[in-house]
């Protein structure tokens, strides 16, 4: 049985792949048999985590990068991502506005998803639109996170290569060591250095680098100062990110990281068909509202109740 | 996870002018009534738009337009879906826009257009009862 969305993909024909990103997006359930059939045209890209807290310059960075990729021929894809309102539901994705430059450029590919309530800074659907660009044929994928605060790590599993972008004047080197964000980081960008504090930042990057007591890494993250905005600091941040990748291609990394992802992948499709068979079972015995009022009324605890659901859920 | 659908809407400041703050408000609520806005900033070219809400994969393009120059990027957009395939993907839109160019406007394919003073529970209602969801 053919999906005409992965026909369309594996076709490069724009609207296809946007509509099946869509699809993963709201959960289709055709969305799922397309990504089945485009999987065996996937695993060539290479794929570009950028994280950063919010207004380090991310965008503008992504921005510069698919430039640097550009005149070196590549195609790039692009997933940008912007938080959810955990109010309304509603989003507003603002990325593209840096990248308009490439509006238009047949070589790349640029989709702004919303978290949609997934905590770590990627949307549900981010390694599957990855997968569906990757398939599309797009050399390079970035990937960039919502703003970051201090544990939203999530990118680590989902791209190959992660940029971790700190501005001057983000805290003292304190903030420095104790951010797990500052762990996940292969290439480290101190972007606005043109701002007063920026090799002080430089330093305590350092400091805290040397700090690390965990020698089995090979791999010493390089700090980039960049000034994205004027597109200084560019071609040595595109050196540093091709020598990770080198690095990674050499050793048993790339090997490491791909078994990671396709165990979190492979996790993420069952707790999928789980929730599902739950949200079944839920509505199977009258209603989350009910079930709600049976606890509340004090005719069983939450505890006992999902003991006898999950027994129906897998009862099935 | 149940199958969740929200409404994903491009809006977008076509031309010269670089006044956006209607643009802005229209986007904060329809963000308030749970829906996707992509939004792309100013000065942005027909193509531009077009390009942007095919990969978006969006249910409308809503365009805010200040300028003057509603009767040539109204029709430009839509022109553009349509060469693109897209020409399902509903255009409307506002900004100062002369009652008499609207008919003009709707015979080309907009839509709908709100002038100023339309209130935005009208509009979010418009857009939640025209538009739907791919």
């Amino acid at each position: 049985m053919g999906s005409p969305l992965a026909e369309g993909v594996l076709k490069q024909d724009v609207r296809a792949a946007a509509r099946l990103m869509r699809r993963l997006d709201d959960q289709q359930p055709d969305a799922e048999q397309a990504l089945r059939e485009l999987y065996p045209h996937t695993g060539r890209a290479w794929i570009l985590g950028i994280t950063g807290s919010p207004g380090a310059g991310k965008s503008t960075l992504t921005s510069r990068l698919i430039g640097k990729f550009r005149e070196q021929g590549k195609t790039v894809g692009v997933v940008a991502i912007d938080p959810t309102s955990p109010f309304s539901g509603g989003a507003i994705l603002g990325d593209r506005i840096r990248m308009q430059a490439f509006e238009g450029d047949p070589g790349v590919f640029i989709r702004s998803c919303a978290t949609r309530g997934a905590m770590g800074g990627l949307s549900r659907s981010t390694s599957n639109v990855v997968r569906v660009l990757d398939a599309f044929g797009k050399d390079v994928i970035i990937i960039e996170t919502v703003g970051v605060g201090q544990d939203e790590v999530e990118i680590v599993s989902a791209a190959h290569s992660t940029i971790v972008v700190t501005v001057p004047g983000m805290g003292d080197d304190i903030q420095a060591i104790k951010a797990g964000i500052l762990e996940i980081a292969d290439v480290f960008v101190v972007n606005k250095a043109d701002r007063d504090g920026a090799d002080r930042t430089v330093r305590d990057l350092q400091i805290m680098l040397e700090m690390n007591l965990n020698h089995d890494i090979p791999w010493r993250p390089p700090i980039v100062k960049t000034v994205a905005a004027k597109g200084d600091g560019l071609d040595e941040l595109v050196e540093k990110l091709e020598a990770h990748h080198a690095f990674l291609r050499q050793s048993d990394r790339i090997a490491k990281f791909n078994r990671e992802r396709i165990r979190r992948e492979m996790l993420d499709a069952l707790r999928s068909r789980l929730l599902d068979a739950a949200a079944a079972t839920i509505d199977a015995e009258g209603g989350m509202d009910k079930l709600i009022d049976d606890v509340d009324g004090g005719k069983v605890d939450p505890f006992s109740l999902a003991e006898s659901l999950s027994g129906k859920i897998l009862a099935k | 996870m149940a199958t969740q659908t929200k409404l994903r809407i491009l809006v977008a400041k076509p031309g010269l002018d670089g006044h956006d703050r209607g643009a802005k408000i229209v986007a904060r609520a329809l963000r308030d009534a749970g829906h996707e806005v992509i939004y792309t900033g100013l000065h942005q070219t027909p193509e531009q738009i077009v390009n942007a809400a095919v990969q978006e994969d969006v249910d409308a393009v809503s365009l805010s337009i200040l300028s003057g120059a509603h009767n040539t990027l109204f029709p430009r957009v839509i022109e553009l879906l349509q060469e693109k395939g897209a020409g399902d993907i509903p255009v409307f839109g506002g900004g100062i826009i002369p009652e008499e160019d609207i008919p003009g406007l709707k015979s080309k394919g907009v839509l709908e257009i709100f002038t100023p003073g339309a209130r935005l529970e009208d509009i979010i209602q418009w857009v939640e009862t025209t538009i739907r969801p791919h």
